[in-house]
């Protein structure tokens, strides 16, 4: 996927103004929050599963080569390839040649972002073969001119039914309907005969089974399980922080992942893939091939960002963003928005490549608060924002901005005159209405609303003065 | 060095591995233990909860008291419904009387044009008011997936309260897992347009449960 992250200000200015954006961002106060404040209320004892949930995937990557390898092992005695691809033209060039060897012309996608990360669809077209995307959302973005997706669960939540109704009537020629239903159902119709006739499945794995070698993936839709029944061929694209020990402890992982993402107890499917299909069974794919994809994975492992390893991808920290809620997906100009994508695109893709992402957060702690396997976004944002300012890939007069203040700060007599001049300034700019319209040094901060004006003595004036 | 290679490498340099074959004795005494993690509370009865829980999902349920009164209850349902009489059932079960009650159900491969597949499951489970089917030469998966209108039947005698006791089942009786384990909680849907939930996206349109106890 094209990497525009850099391109965040312009982007995210551009998308406050954009109404059809804002009515879906605005559904997702409404919906997607509510839904699962409700579904974690019904559950009881959410906190505790969250514990649970992080001390999961905390063991899992704690020994992470160990369950990796017991995975290969597992899986390959069930008769499935384990592929392992240390960047993405690698894994796009592993699925090619699967391709390639067993003449492909047609491949079934499922939802999955992993083969948004490494670009999967644009390497399978120049090969000559051809992805069709079946998750309803991913369908209406790629017939959109291979639009990219503006939510990792909800990838059209920037379009309204009206869009989809244009966008319907102008590619499949049929009638214009505006109905939710009708739309999905000649998607349904659309879609069936390319599930039918399609030589490969492609879908991702929301975790792999060491103790099985299984891949697990959740859906609503039904398209991941057809594109991993019907096809001969099955490929499963993912990451390798993706593996978890047991059964038992998917288990207790899907209890957290659907609550978080929707509000559901329980996604409509979910499907537990173990090997191809045993010669008396009369459907399944003939080779089931996994491509475990690092793509910066294990330089994660190593760094201060490892606790993001624990993702298990649901979306509630960009639901619960004021950011994201604002300026939506698109902005962040990668696969990953929201405060997750805070963290994992400049790890991923460089730190000087998403300069503004560390900082596009309130640093209010919703994510944190809200993240199944407690993940201390904020934090990891903060500890970016440091590594932002060490290797110097702030704009000078911010880095020279906070040197001055880190020195005065540390000269308490300074400080303290500096206070008390700078708390009557703003006073007297405040004039009688006692805001300011204007912010000297700070024209960004005032040119969208007025900054309160102080009362004209600082903290320390009032202290000292109460104290007698 | 192969990728497989370096990227083991780098992950056992990342966690501070070293000697070259670390000692896998306590990862595989965990998966060996396979513990069971957090669940919400049992207070409930299971098939009530079941029951309750795949109402809640869209699903309808009834109860019939032998498997030989599943023929008629499924000619009830599609006749009340007005929907086809015909369709696929899994082999195993081909020995009822469909013909009895008036039904054409074939124990053959789903087809994409097929309207109504009636499958058993594996167990159900109560928490979530789920089916897991396990997929077999005897109980394709394609029969709960492909055509509009979903039946299952399901013996209440296996109805466990939750996932983790599919899981010890399946160990208990198979050893192990099929090539495809299916979760089912209702009919198909999505909510990709406006949030909108919408039935039938590209499974199931509607999912009838017909309890056997």
């Amino acid at each position: 996927m094209e990497l525009r992250s850099n391109e965040f200000k312009a982007r995210a200015a551009a998308n406050l103004g954009d109404a059809k954006l804002q009515k879906g961002l605005g559904l997702i106060k409404v919906k997607a929050v509510v839904n699962r404040a409700n579904a974690v209320a019904e559950f009881g004892d959410f906190e505790a599963l969250r514990e649970a949930g992080k001390a999961i995937r905390n063991r899992a990557l704690a020994d992470l080569d160990l369950y990796l390898e017991r995975f290969e092992r597992e899986a390959t005695a069930r008769g499935a390839v384990v592929h392992w691809a240390e960047n993405a033209s690698e894994a796009c060039r592993i699925v090619v040649a699967i391709a390639r060897e067993n003449g492909v012309k047609t491949v079934a996608k499922s939802k999955s972002m992993v083969s948004e990360e490494v670009g999967l669809n644009d390497t399978l077209i120049e090969a000559g073969v051809t992805p069709i995307e079946t998750d309803l959302g991913e369908y209406i973005l790629q017939i959109n001119d291979a639009e990219p997706p503006s939510h990792i669960v909800m990838p059209v939540i920037h379009k309204t039914a009206e869009d989809v109704a244009d966008l319907f009537h102008e590619k499949h020629g049929t009638p214009r309907k505006t109905d939710p239903a009708a739309l999905t159902r000649e998607a349904r119709e659309i879609l069936r005969p390319k599930f039918l006739s399609a030589d490969m499945g492609v879908s991702g794995a929301n975790f792999l089974v060491a103790e099985t070698g299984s891949t697990l993936i959740v859906t609503n839709e039904g398209n991941g399980r057809l594109c991993t029944t019907l096809p001969r061929l099955h490929v499963a694209l993912t990451g390798i922080e993706k593996v978890v020990p047991t059964l038992e402890d998917a288990s207790t992982l899907l209890r957290l992942l659907p609550r978080s993402a929707t509000g559901q107890a329980i996604t409509n499917y979910v499907s537990v893939h173990t090997g191809p299909k045993h010669i008396d069974e009369s459907d399944g794919p003939q080779q089931f091939h996994i491509v475990l994809v690092d793509n910066g994975r294990s330089k994660l492992l190593a760094g201060e960002m490892r606790e993001m390893l624990r993702c298990i991808r649901c979306g509630a920290c960009m639901n619960h963003c004021p950011v994201y809620q604002a300026v939506g997906g698109h902005a962040y100009g990668w696969v990953y928005p929201g405060p997750m994508g805070n963290i994992l695109t400049p790890s991923y893709v460089g730190l000087e490549n998403a300069v503004a992402l560390p900082n596009a957060a309130t640093m209010c702690n919703q994510c944190g608060v809200v993240c199944p396997v407690k993940i201390p976004l904020p934090d990891l944002m903060r500890k970016l924002r440091e590594e932002q300012m060490a290797r110097g890939l702030k704009p000078w007069p911010e880095r020279a901005g906070l040197a001055l203040w880190g020195w005065a700060a540390q000269q308490p007599a300074l400080y303290a005159l500096g206070t008390r001049i700078a708390a009557r300034f703003m006073k007297w700019l405040g004039g009688s209405e006692k805001l300011i319209h204007r912010l000297p040094l700070a024209a960004g901060w005032t040119n969208g609303r007025d900054f309160p004006a102080p009362e004209g003595r600082t903290f320390r004036e009032l202290y000292k003065a109460r104290r007698k | 060095m192969s990728s497989r290679d370096a990227i083991l490498g780098r992950v056992r340099s990342a966690l501070g591995r070293k000697v070259s074959l670390p000692d896998t004795a306590a990862i595989e005494s965990y998966i060996a233990a396979h513990p069971v993690g957090l669940q919400p509370p049992r207070d409930w009865e299971p098939e009530l909860r079941f029951r309750a829980r795949a109402e809640a999902l869209a699903s309808t349920v009834e109860k019939v008291s032998s498997l030989q009164a599943v023929p008629g209850a499924v000619a009830r349902y599609l006749v009340v419904n007005k929907l086809p009489t015909g369709g696929v059932c899994w082999p195993s079960l081909r020995k009822l009387d469909w013909i009895g009650a008036g039904l054409g159900m074939e124990d053959r491969p789903a087809r994409g044009d097929d309207l109504v597949g009636v499958t058993g499951c594996y167990c159900a489970i109560a928490e979530t008011g789920t089916l897991m089917l396990a997929s077999g030469p005897d109980t394709p998966a394609a029969a709960s997936l492909l055509p509009e209108t979903h039946i299952a039947v399901v013996d209440t005698a296996r109805i466990v309260p939750f996932m983790e006791d599919a899981w010890a089942l399946l160990r208990a009786e198979r050893g192990g897992l099929p090539r495809a384990v299916n979760f089912v909680s209702g009919p198909s849907r999505t909510a990709d347009i406006e949030q909108t939930v919408t039935m039938g996206a590209h499974g199931p349109y509607r999912v009838h449960i017909i309890l056997v106890g």
